[in-house]
């Protein structure tokens, strides 16, 4: 028989509120025997503090307790089922635009559609040109990649690509051709090949269903309804994309070298545009100023040194230094810049619905806490003016050096 | 401007509100940048129905004449056009990027450039200039960037919105302007006995698919304000430790050139 022993001291000091102890001999865990052998239960104990400060009681059975910020890891940690296609039986091949050398949001419901049409015993194959950053083509769905890599791909060479495309349709055979019907450069692509294969394409396809599918057609009034052909160059949104696999993504090579064409058409290079007579909507690098900029000279002498189009907040637009047609934001324009560099943007929520397309953002602030640098990619916490001279010091620098080396 | 033999190739196109027959605004800008070569010696073919009244517009942009491809509706442009280019001796063709009719599959000039032969740039914004067989042209790209290309002639080149307006079409002119019409033997397009054209149905709206598991999850979803976490946060830096990073990012971007 056990003696149940007790502390009267401790028990006075714990139905104390008051104590200074008291904190530390409360009870930790939720549920004990007490000194009868009754269940106990405290019910302060159950639950966790969420995101905003507000107690939560999941009753799930889910693991409780902790932050917010371990329970992101967890999920983070589930690994999606692996999808095998050891011998495939066809192939799917797909043509991504790697715009900036990543796959876009047009790319990824492509590889989705192109991973309907593969089912279970065909592969989806990859042909990316030339370096890329991508570093998740396999929760894209891709089950095989087919770097082509080479001096001659680089720049504007489509009459190169095709012919290393054509290599590919003679060694894979590939049961069907996606491209995206898009400006980066798959329309363009897709219709080359279109008419180097002799195939007549599906073009801006928005639906597939079995053997038929569905196209825009003409201006965009009416909707062409045909049978599934061999090349879709396909719009975007034309499948959801995948989401619930991963994929293995097996590197494979050319056998046969491609055939260097020679070029009839040769790239001289991009032209210096000024940034200023781009439309802020499909600008590709803005640097946007808002209340945090006190120097608006430098901010302006920035964004001519760094060649970006020069946007602003709300505040800075109702102050006077900027123009409305510069606003960016839920009231101003919505923008799609791959890079958004933010100097002394708070980011109010329809700042950041405004700069919801955007891929990588930047921000210069000084308040840690802002809710601009919860959605930056990369934010730096300092006075924006010293960064931004800091900024243009360099970018001359590089230029100056870069001119140097060309010479 | 040029002594250049330019061809442009238009189409007739449709209203986008009303559909009503109208200029192909792609087309009537190629016509405005072969106009602004060639001057009077633009040579305009259209292969179709020479009745269309909206083809006068064309000659309404200060145009002498038009040749026109007799052809029945539903025929096959591509063989007739082809063989005319390659009798006239052209040394530039101008087209637009897509017709605003039919099935629009912007096809043509890559058919065309792979038949006769020749080099295709697409999305022409200008010509600077023309000489010893080689033009040098500016391309638009999307985002608003141009780039630099030399090709030698003779080429085709597709225009898109970024070449320069079309002019008004002038009422006098277009009255005045002759239709040439040339009899070319018409083939069927095969497209249309297995395909239907039907009004564009809207496209379903993309919703934001939520794969939470429990009520919890789902409940952060959906108050979860947007935030790409992750980030990286850089503090107490020098200004130049921060600039620094800020620019290797940007050029890794490869948006500082």
């Amino acid at each position: 028989m056990t003696i149940i022993r007790r502390d009267p001291r401790a028990e006075w000091i714990a139905r104390n509120r008051l104590h200074p102890l008291h904190g530390k001999l409360q009870q930790a865990e939720a549920r004990w025997m007490g000194p009868n052998g009754l269940i106990r239960k405290n019910p302060h104990a159950v639950g966790f503090i969420g995101p905003n400060g507000i107690k939560r009681i999941d009753r799930s059975g889910a693991q409780q307790g902790g932050s917010a910020r371990q329970r992101s890891a967890a999920v983070e940690a589930v690994q999606l089922p692996l999808h095998v296609v050891a011998q495939p039986a066809h192939y799917i091949c797909v043509v991504p635009d790697m715009v900036g050398g990543r796959l876009s949001s047009h790319d990824k419901d492509l590889l989705g559609l192109a991973r309907q049409l593969a089912g279970n015993d065909g592969a989806v194959l990859a042909v990316v040109f030339g370096e890329h950053k991508e570093g998740a083509f396999d929760t894209a769905g891709v089950d095989r990649l087919l770097l082509i890599q080479g001096e001659e791909y680089e720049g504007y060479a489509p009459e190169q690509r095709i012919q290393a495309l054509a290599a590919v349709e003679r060694q894979f055979a590939p049961r069907h051709w996606l491209l995206p019907d898009s400006r980066m450069g798959g329309a363009e692509l897709g219709r080359r090949l279109a008419a180097k294969l002799g195939e007549r394409p599906a073009t801006r396809v928005w639906q597939v269903e079995g053997e038929r599918c569905v196209g825009r057609a003409g201006a965009g009034r009416e909707d062409l309804h045909r049978a599934l052909p061999r090349l879709i160059l396909a719009a975007a949104e034309c499948a959801e994309p995948v989401g619930e696999t991963r994929h293995e993504a097996l590197p494979l090579s050319l056998d046969n070298s491609v055939a260097r064409s020679l070029p009839r058409i040769e790239d001289l290079g991009p032209v210096a545009v000024d940034p200023a007579q781009i439309p802020m909507a499909e600008a590709e690098f803005i640097l946007s100023g808002g209340n945090g900029v006190k120097n608006w000279d430098l901010f302006h002498q920035a964004a001519q040194a760094l060649g970006a189009t020069e946007g602003a907040s709300r505040v800075a637009v109702d102050d006077g230094f900027m123009p409305r047609n510069r606003q960016v934001g839920a009231t101003g324009t919505w923008v799609t810049a791959r890079v958004y560099l933010a100097v002394g943007i708070s980011g109010a929520i329809q700042h950041l619905q405004g700069i919801g397309a955007c891929d990588k953002v930047v921000a210069i602030n000084l308040d840690p806490g802002c809710d601009m640098i919860k959605r930056a990619d990369l934010s730096v916490i300092g006075d924006s003016a010293a960064i931004l001279q800091a900024l243009i010091e360099k970018v001359s620098a590089w230029r100056q050096g870069g001119a140097r080396d060309a010479a | 401007m040029t002594d250049l033999n330019i061809v442009t190739l238009v189409s007739v196109g449709a209203h986008p509100t009303s559909g009503r027959a109208r200029r192909a605004e792609q087309d009537a800008r190629a016509v405005e940048l072969g106009l602004r070569l060639a001057g009077e010696h633009l040579r305009v073919v259209h292969a179709g129905d020479p009745r269309e009244e909206a083809l006068r517009a064309y000659l309404g942009m200060g145009l002498p004449e038009l040749t026109v491809l007799e052809q029945p509706a539903g025929a096959d442009a591509l063989p007739a056009l082809a063989d005319f280019l390659a009798e006239a001796g052209a040394q530039l063709v101008l087209t637009g990027s897509q017709a605003e009719t039919g099935e629009g599959s912007g096809l043509l000039p890559y058919l065309l450039a792979e038949r006769l032969g020749w080099p295709l740039v697409v999305g022409l914004a200008a010509v600077e200039k023309v000489e010893q067989g080689h033009a040098q042209v500016l391309q638009a790209l999307p985002r608003g960037q141009r780039r630099r290309l030399k090709v030698r002639l003779p080429f085709l080149a597709s225009v898109d919105n970024a070449a320069p307006v079309a002019r008004q079409s002038a009422f006098g002119p277009a009255r005045r302007g002759e239709l040439q019409v040339e009899a070319v033997p018409a083939l069927t397009d095969e497209l249309f006995a297995d395909a239907q054209l039907q009004p564009a149905r809207p496209r379903p709206k993309r919703l934001k698919v939520i794969k939470a598991k429990t009520a919890a999850d789902r409940f952060k979803a959906a108050t979860a304000k947007a935030s790409g976490d992750g980030g990286q946060v850089l503090r107490d830096l020098t200004p130049e430790a921060g600039a620094e990073a800020i620019f290797k990012l940007l050029v890794e971007e490869g948006v500082v050139r």
